[in-house]
């Protein structure tokens, strides 16, 4: 019937007409019936504007090992907890291919900074914060440094002159953000959920305002030496495979002193390990390992119940805040 | 309390003075918000702390009383307010108020209308997320209560970016001054129904409102109401499990009680660990994590919605 060009709604016709047990249905399964068929052949997409609480569900679901199965309620809790406002300068150890980056960007709203280090040579990707669409000022306050840069203050080494070149991003940007379009019913066909959203990133809106910014540039000195004297305002890291305790020795005295710090990893041993070490060296306190718990309930007439399917792990956090250590107090 | 201030921002050079609100942190379970004035003491069980010894140090620092004993002063955060802070009305806490945040899609320069205003634990987590260039407007119906928050956000240093009113959204509904200027809406009253019409009038276009009810009856009226004029809704439940950690020593012998199984244990566990030939270890010790044994079992159910768009 497709090949016939057949609208959708006429497929989802025939099928009911020829199907022998639709009469027989409750009303309920009929419903249901109805929808699945329609979800089939008569997909619906809604355009939406990219926000960090839309990309994380759609990565989660699509593409989970991609962002380190990091999930939309740990995300939020990440950003509490690192007390992410405007004018803050936050440092992101981030493995979940920028959506972390991203996100805190989001709600810097281009004051402070968003300092994306890496633990080692090679920088981590961050193309997904191509797809938060953010204007030049947000792209602005995105930038890199790596741990060297961050703790030494060196000279510009040919080293991080590479590193640039290798991670600068072109990205399209444009004064407005691009307003979602509601079409007649909502349903955002999974299927079509991440590309969807990529696409809307890439084909910006007739707005020919677009300037291009490149997110990630190598921090500047002056903003190097505002680090080194002020500290930053917070930490947060995602690095599902690394073991935390191994570079947060060395990052968190780059934080100011009471400074809060956020720590994300899928397994809770690793965490155990990091948060008794901070422990007996003094280095923070008010240290606890969080695990949250999300669960969506369907909620109709006679028919209130929680969701069939439920996310069994969202990860784990170690939370805390920095201590004033002075020499005399390390042992 | 919040960055937006550059003389208050924390930072290496920032010291405690005259005037500024600490946290003193006794254990993570027991905090208390001090205002640090010259002259006085702030007194517990580890004895006495003069403020003057407090003033000129960094946040973060470990401070002595007279007897020797010791506490932190940290630096307020809207999540060290969460615990701190007097319950005038039962609270929200972080995982509630974080995914409120996320799901509102909050960021500075968002305007938020919010009632009932409670004892301002989300307001000031509000504050942070749309400063220094957005406004929380929150109501609460009764009085006493309003002027207590607003006393609370002066202390906190959140005041300018949030204005209280004492109003009956349920009855009167929002101020129609705000009507299509709202970006987000955030409603945690006993009957949230009766205000969905007026959020509905006040919500932007796409503008996003949040339902806070600890009760299924009132989850399944709001949405009923909701299903007029708003689109995506969705329910959630969120809680945080936490966990406690404990180092074990093997060559301590830090079994569970006496008896045979326990030193046969013992000693077989340290068999093991000479066996694997750990050299990085010398004390032969693991840390373990189990669940905490106190857990919240429910706060409330969050309810979502999202303004339909006429076309």
């Amino acid at each position: 019937m497709r090949r016939q060009g057949a609208t959708g709604e006429e497929i989802v016709e025939a099928l009911i007409a020829n199907s022998a047990t639709f009469e027989k249905k409750t009303s309920f399964s009929q419903e249901k019936y109805k929808l699945k068929k329609q979800k089939k052949y008569a997909p619906k997409v809604l355009l939406r504007r990219p926000f960090a609480r839309s990309i994380c569900e759609a990565y989660f679901k699509k593409n989970p090992a991609r962002i380190g199965f990091l999930r939309v309620d740990t995300l939020s809790l990440l950003l509490s907890m690192g007390n992410v406002a405007a004018n803050s300068d936050v440092l992101v150890v981030d493995m979940a291919g920028g959506l972390l980056t991203g996100a805190v960007a989001e709600r810097l709203g281009g004051t402070g900074y968003v300092c994306n280090t890496c633990i080692g040579d090679s920088p981590y990707p961050m193309d997904i914060v191509r797809i938060f669409n953010f204007s030049n000022e947000i792209c602005k306050s995105i930038v890199r440094a790596s741990v060297s840069d961050v703790t030494s203050q060196s000279e510009t080494s040919e080293q991080s002159d590479q590193l640039e070149s290798a991670c600068n991003m072109e990205i399209q940007s444009n004064e407005q953000k691009s307003s979602s379009v509601s079409m007649e019913d909502i349903s955002l066909s999974s299927e079509n959920g991440v590309s969807d959203l990529i696409l809307e990133a890439n084909h910006s809106p007739v707005n020919k305002i677009s300037k291009s910014h490149k997110v990630g540039e190598k921090a500047s000195q002056e903003t190097l030496k505002l680090w080194k004297e002020n500290g930053f305002s917070s930490m947060i890291v995602v690095a599902p495979e690394l073991d935390p305790w191994s570079f947060v020795k060395d990052l968190l005295p780059l934080l100011s002193y009471s400074a809060p710090f956020a720590i994300y990893h899928q397994y809770l041993q690793p965490l155990a390990t990091c948060m008794h070490s901070l422990q007996v060296r003094k280095m923070a306190i008010g240290l606890q390992i969080s695990e949250p718990w999300l669960r969506e309930y369907q909620v109709l007439p006679s028919r209130t119940h929680p969701c069939m399917q439920m996310s069994g792990c969202g990860g784990y956090i170690l939370s805390g805040t920095r201590t004033a250590t002075n020499a005399s107090s390390q042992q | 309390m919040l960055p937006t201030d550059p003389t208050k921002k924390i930072s290496f050079t920032r010291c405690i003075k005259e005037g500024d609100l600490v946290i003193v942190y006794e254990r993570h379970d027991c905090m208390k918000a001090v205002k640090v004035c010259q002259n006085s003491a702030f007194q517990n069980r580890f004895g006495a702390f003069k403020h003057s010894d407090w003033i000129g140090k960094p946040f973060g620092s470990m401070v002595f009383s007279n007897k020797g004993g010791f506490v932190y002063l940290l630096a307020p955060t809207p999540e060290l307010w969460t615990l701190v802070l007097s319950h005038r009305t039962q609270i929200l806490y972080i995982a509630d108020i974080s995914f409120v945040i996320m799901y509102l899609e909050l960021v500075p320069g968002c305007l938020v209308l919010e009632s009932g205003t409670g004892s301002g634990s989300l307001t000031t987590s509000l504050a942070r997320a749309v400063a220094p260039t957005g406004h929380v407007y929150t109501f609460d119906f009764h009085e006493q209560r309003a002027a207590s928050a607003r006393e609370d956000f002066e202390r906190t240093g959140v005041s300018s970016f949030v204005t209280v009113g004492v109003r009956d959204i349920q009855g009167q509904g929002f101020p129609d001054e705000f009507s299509g200027l709202a970006d987000s809406i955030f409603l945690d009253l006993p009957q949230p129904w009766l205000a969905i019409p007026s959020a509905k009038k006040m919500l932007k276009q796409d503008g996003i409102l949040c339902s806070f009810s600890p009760c299924i009856e009132q989850v399944q009226r709001s949405c009923e109401s909701l299903r007029l004029n708003f689109t995506d809704i969705r329910t959630f439940e969120i809680l945080l499990r936490t966990y406690e950690i404990r180092q074990w020593r093997a060559d301590c012998g830090q079994g569970t009680g006496g008896g045979s199984a326990g030193s046969i244990r013992h000693k077989r566990k340290q068999h093991l660990i000479e066996g694997s030939g750990e050299k990085e270890n010398p004390n032969n010790s693991t840390v373990m994590a189990r669940p905490n044994g106190e857990a919240r079992g429910h706060t409330g159910y969050l309810t979502f919605a999202r303004l339909k768009c006429l076309s």
